[in-house]
């Protein structure tokens, strides 16, 4: 294999023919190289969405009320369901239940949000204090909503780091500062920020408590969180079989009545898109190996070419006393060489690719850090050493059938 | 050294056969220098390739150094060829892109010589051709001669028995022709074995014997041997 006469006549016949040996080449890396930037930017895609997940608990169960669709004990379909704070309390008792909060977006006919002469349009959200862990929300500033906020109805807020940047452009300090909700003062206790989407910074918290009584919501809240922290799978699909049945006894719906309550369950989900990528990976490996099949074509073709230039080299060979083994082996290291020197430009080149889109590409929602990993790296590497080869097996076993009587025939 | 017996070859082309060696006997004595002669499409060069183990044959028997040849496998021919046997062509089939030294040396990388050891002897050889200040050029800045010397040159290397030159003075002129023929003497001199496929006859003329090919048989053997029994006296004397 490392024989240097070897390489020397490789290196001679790929010299004597640079143009062919380069554009059979290029077919070669460019199948890699569209292999290694597709998976590299699946791989983006898949980052960027593994990011989206991480700006929230990734296990947690959204329960919101919906409108029931079959009768049930005698009420008739067509029914609005209504959580209270009473709901929260029930689901909270649930097991693997860690964690639980009230959530009710406010749509208030004026939902400015103002301080001095800034204002703004921004989402209002009332909650319960734990509902920061849902979001993993980190404070730059002052502190969360708390318990005695919630008990206290205090007027407090909690600003999202660009509503911040919004309203207090010419002042740095926020926290005991008011701002107005609606018309209604509430007094600044902190600034988070968010590792997830801009979206979840152009908003602002108050405790539900005091929502309820400023904006005249009675006990009723629309969404009710929960927190399973290490539930798996299917302690999670339990939680939601639970949070149905509990639901329905109060509600007096019917239990398999998929209307009556819109549950989102962040696991099923993340697992969705975990199945997703897997499944865009495999298209994206196929579509990748069918192009490199074509450059691979292509070698086999020019290899063909080659034996037949080379027949009556070949047939001095054999006449010099080469075995086939020894003509077989000189044809599919030329190919090998050929496909593995291509290749790996074709890699490098992929790789280059990537790393100018992820160093200059500003981090989009659904694409970051899109890379190879040493893994596929290596996979690409064999792939290649075994595509040249296969290249290069139908052309050597030709050459080595060629007759040194028929090669050497004058003429 | 090398003995044909009742040697029959057919070429068949698509539907149409062609009866080439009609049964050819011979006997070639170790240290002979043989010469073939025929028109075209005698069979000369057939015989050639049989006895080369470049071809097969369909009947009859041939043995090589007392060794039975017969429908071997490639690798076993490609040995024997590598072992026994020296080619010399018309169009002398160096590889253009190897220089003078490394094509001498082809034959010793398939004996697995190492590299080192196998220049040494083409550079050795090479001298004794008188090409040595040649031996870093390519085949096709060479002489005609010069090629000729060179394919020699790599026949002698792997020391074989028997030196098979198919037409090898075909496309030299008569005085390099006769240089060439000088050369096989020598050779023939050290006790390996020439055969000469030639249609010329000044060249056939140089040899011990002459053997005439028509229609696939051996037609007449004419030994002239001259310069053989001439050098047998002088050692008698």
């Amino acid at each position: 294999m490392f024989d240097l006469d070897k390489w020397q006549e490789i290196f001679s016949t790929i010299r004597k023919n640079k143009l062919r040996t380069a554009l059979t080449g290029f077919s070669v890396a460019w199948g890699i190289f569209m292999l290694v930037v597709l998976l590299g930017s699946g791989y983006g895609l898949e980052n960027g969405v593994k990011r989206e997940f991480q700006g929230d608990a990734v296990n947690y169960i959204a329960v919101n009320a919906g409108v029931t669709s079959v009768p049930y004990k005698g009420m008739k379909a067509g029914r609005y369901i209504q959580f209270t704070n009473e709901d929260r309390n029930i689901l909270h008792r649930i097991e693997h239940v860690e964690k639980s909060s009230s959530r009710t977006y406010l749509f208030q006919e004026n939902n400015i949000i103002s301080y001095k002469n800034e204002y703004g349009t921004f989402d209002i959200i009332s909650i319960s204090p734990d509902y920061r862990h849902l979001e993993s929300l980190t404070m730059i500033n002052g502190r969360f909503l708390n318990e005695k906020d919630i008990t206290d109805y205090r007027k407090t807020v909690a600003l999202g780091r660009l509503v911040y940047e919004a309203l207090f452009k010419n002042e740095e300090k926020a926290v005991g500062k008011y701002i107005k909700v609606s018309g209604v003062p509430f007094q600044v206790v902190g600034v988070f920020d968010d590792p997830g989407q801009d979206r979840d910074l152009r908003r602002i918290y108050i405790p539900i408590s005091t929502a309820q009584r400023v904006f005249n919501m009675g006990n009723t809240i629309n969404t009710v969180d929960l927190m399973l922290g290490e539930a798996d799978m299917e302690q999670s699909l339990h939680v939601v079989e639970d949070v149905k049945q509990a639901m329905s006894n109060k509600h007096k719906f019917d239990p398999e009545d998929n209307r009556a309550l819109f549950i989102f369950n962040s696991i099923e989900n993340y697992k969705q898109f975990m199945d997703l990528f897997a499944g865009i990976r495999m298209f994206i490996w196929i579509i990748g190996i069918g192009t490199i099949i074509a450059g691979i074509v292509g070698v086999s073709n020019i290899m063909m070419i080659v034996v037949k230039e080379r027949t009556k080299e070949i047939g001095i060979r054999k006449a010099l006393g080469a075995t086939p083994g020894t003509i077989i082996s000189l044809i599919l290291q030329e190919s090998v060489v050929i496909t593995a020197f291509a290749g790996y430009i074709g890699l490098v080149a992929g790789v280059g690719l990537l790393e100018v889109v992820s160093k200059t590409l500003p981090a989009h929602d659904y694409f970051a850090n899109p890379e190879i990993n040493l893994n596929i790296a290596i996979a690409a590497t064999v792939l290649l050493v075994i595509a040249g080869a296969i290249a290069g097996y139908v052309p050597a076993r030709k050459a080595a059938t060629v007759k040194p009587v028929v090669a050497l025939r004058d003429e | 050294m090398i003995s044909l017996n009742n040697i029959n070859k057919t070429y068949y082309t698509g539907s149409n056969s062609l009866h080439v060696l009609k049964g050819v006997d011979l006997n070639i004595e170790k240290g002979e220098l043989v010469s073939i002669m025929g028109s075209s499409g005698s069979g000369k060069s057939t015989l050639l390739n049989i006895i080369g183990m470049l071809d097969n044959y369909d009947e009859g028997e041939f043995h090589l150094n007392g060794e039975f040849i017969q429908n071997m496998s490639e690798k076993k021919a490609a040995y024997y060829r590598n072992k026994f046997i020296g080619f010399v062509f018309q169009s002398f089939n160096l590889i253009s892109f190897k220089n003078a030294m490394e094509n001498v040396a082809l034959p010793l990388y398939y004996q697995k010589v190492s590299r080192k050891k196998r220049n040494m002897r083409a550079m050795e050889y090479l001298e004794r051709m008188g090409l040595t200040e040649w031996a870093h050029h390519l085949p096709n800045e060479l002489s005609g001669g010069q090629k000729q010397r060179l394919a020699i040159a790599r026949a002698l290397i792997s020391e074989p028995k028997v030196i098979l030159a198919d037409e090898p003075t075909g496309a030299l002129d008569s005085s390099t022709s006769m240089e060439v023929m000088e050369l096989f003497h020598e050779i023939n001199d050290m006790g390996i074995t020439i055969l000469i496929v030639t249609h010329e006859r000044d060249i056939a003329a140089k040899t011990d014997r002459i053997i005439k090919l028509k229609d696939g048989i051996v037609d007449s053997i004419i030994a002239n041997g001259e310069r053989k029994k001439w050098l047998a006296d002088q050692v008698m004397a």
